[in-house]
């Protein structure tokens, strides 16, 4: 851009800070500095989540089984498709951002005015995207049984499909166990929530509905590659996986076990039961995905908001005539490199958990 | 300063062919990623899937046109594009080839241990 924005008196001095190597003003040239660090941040996440993949890579979680929910559609199966969505209307805002740009460059103010607008709105449909992508998360629909060691059992019926904890459990009318409330204890405490079954319930459930299998974390290995490898260890690995499983030629796949066995780990692996995901505990497996999922869509959300407030305070410079007095309108190309940024990041947001 | 006279012609057909472009990288996404093509999941290369790293070359590609053409960083000079670019994807590399081989390691002792994980 021109240098009108930032005439320091030195422009003729070039051992006297004058000389501008880049050729891009001091703004521009930050915002990409700080958008490299930003990067950086990002990729660390990132790699953080491909470290914890890598390490629990037989049992993490399957996106496609986890994020399959639709405005509403509800109970259909729809792996990604609004996530795609989300990631049109990214791409989209940052279209029209870079058209709000481009009309700067010609100072044409109705224009940039027209696209900002849009690229706001584009970023808040977004945002709010973001928001219901967390309340499924967080609710779950299913609901799933925990066992001592901390894995997570589902249930299914034989198609595949999960079925919810209300759908299995036969509830126990002459429940003895009321939740201790403050008012009954002399210390004034109380415990917390009882949950909604207990593994009885469900154990006496699934005992009586032939038709429920259980899901594990465990993904199904190539077998005939762990009994051609010759190992002891592998061999017997193989042989146990083909006892146990009803789909030990899925690979890839999340195991599900027979009915006996699903039935012995019910009644004596279980400790409770998890209703959606926080960072404790999360229904869909292993917590850390619940935790990586909370903490980098989270701090892009944060990104995308506040990329939003920094758009609307540009865009009521833009409406004020700021720029046009000015006669530059390079503050709305440098939150144009921040909003396209976002959107960089989206692209990999998307590819690493939604799609690898 | 000379170089400003580029920046100042339109590129509106250039934008939009640019946003047809990544929508259509990823439509086709969505639709590998949803129909998972069996020979690309059951082939393998450098220990991780076809699919896997046909997403992450789609993406990277992505990538390089909202960078070099939204953020116009065709348009910057030379030393600029470098120490931004080159620094980036050198420490990220870095990053990732250090956390993913420690992460594998950790599965393999995991695996090899005497410890039950699943109980």
């Amino acid at each position: 851009m021109e240098t009108t924005v930032t005439k320091t008196g030195t422009e003729d001095k070039i051992w006297g800070g004058g000389n501008e190597p880049l050729k891009v003003s001091y703004g521009k040239m930050m915002m990409w500095f700080f958008i490299v660090s930003d990067a950086l941040t990002f990729s660390g996440f990132l790699a953080a989540y491909g470290f914890s993949r890598f390490k629990f890579i037989d049992s993490w979680p399957i996106a496609d089984q986890v994020f399959n929910h639709f405005p509403f559609l509800h109970g259909v199966d729809a792996p990604m498709y609004y996530v795609a969505l989300m990631t049109f209307i990214l791409i989209f805002s940052s279209v029209t951002m870079v058209l709000a740009v481009d009309a700067g460059h010609h100072m044409k103010q109705k224009k940039v005015i027209f696209y900002m607008f849009l690229t706001i709105i584009g970023g808040a449909i977004f945002v709010g995207s973001q928001a219901w992508e967390w309340k499924n998360f967080i609710k779950g629909e299913y609901g799933a049984v925990e066992t001592k060691g901390g894995q997570i059992l589902q249930f299914v019926d034989a198609e595949g499909h999960r079925v919810a904890l209300k759908d299995v459990a036969i509830l126990d009318t002459h429940k003895e166990r009321s939740q201790h409330e403050e008012k009954n204890g002399i210390w004034y405490d109380k415990e917390a929530t009882l949950p909604t079954y207990t593994i009885a319930e469900l154990t006496n459930g699934f005992a009586k509905n032939t038709d429920l299998l259980i899901r594990t974390q465990e993904l199904v290995p190539n077998l005939e590659d762990l009994k051609a490898s010759g190992n002891a260890k592998k061999i017997a690995y193989a042989a146990r996986l083909e006892k146990q499983l009803v789909n030990p030629e899925a690979k890839g796949e999340k195991a599900i076990y027979k009915r006996e066995f699903s039935l012995n780990r019910l009644k004596n692996d279980t400790v409770g039961i998890v209703e959606g995901a926080n960072l404790v505990h999360n229904e869909y497996g292993t917590p850390l995905f619940a935790n990586f999922f909370f903490f980098i869509t989270g701090f892009h959300g944060f990104h995308v908001l506040s990329g939003v407030i920094i758009n609307i305070i540009i865009f009521i410079n833009v409406i004020l005539g700021t720029y046009e007095r000015r006669k530059n309108y390079e503050m709305v190309e440098k939150v144009g490199l921040y909003w396209h940024f976002v959107d960089l990041v989206w692209v990999f947001v998307f590819t690493f958990f939604y799609l690898v | 300063m000379a170089h400003d006279t580029a920046h100042h012609e339109s590129n509106i057909s250039r934008i939009w062919k640019v946003f047809i472009l990544l929508s259509v990288v990823t439509i086709v996404e969505v639709i590998l990623g949803i129909i998972k093509p069996a020979f690309l999941i059951e082939t393998t290369l450098i220990s991780m899937k076809l699919l896997n790293w046909i997403f992450i070359i789609l993406t990277i590609y992505k990538a390089y046109y909202i960078t070099w053409s939204f953020m116009h960083m065709e348009g910057e000079t030379k030393g600029l594009r470098r120490a931004v670019v080159w620094t980036a994807i050198f420490l990220i590399c870095y990053l990732i080839f250090i956390l993913l081989t420690e992460g594998d390691y950790i599965y393999e002792v995991f695996k090899a241990g005497h410890k039950a994980w699943d109980f």
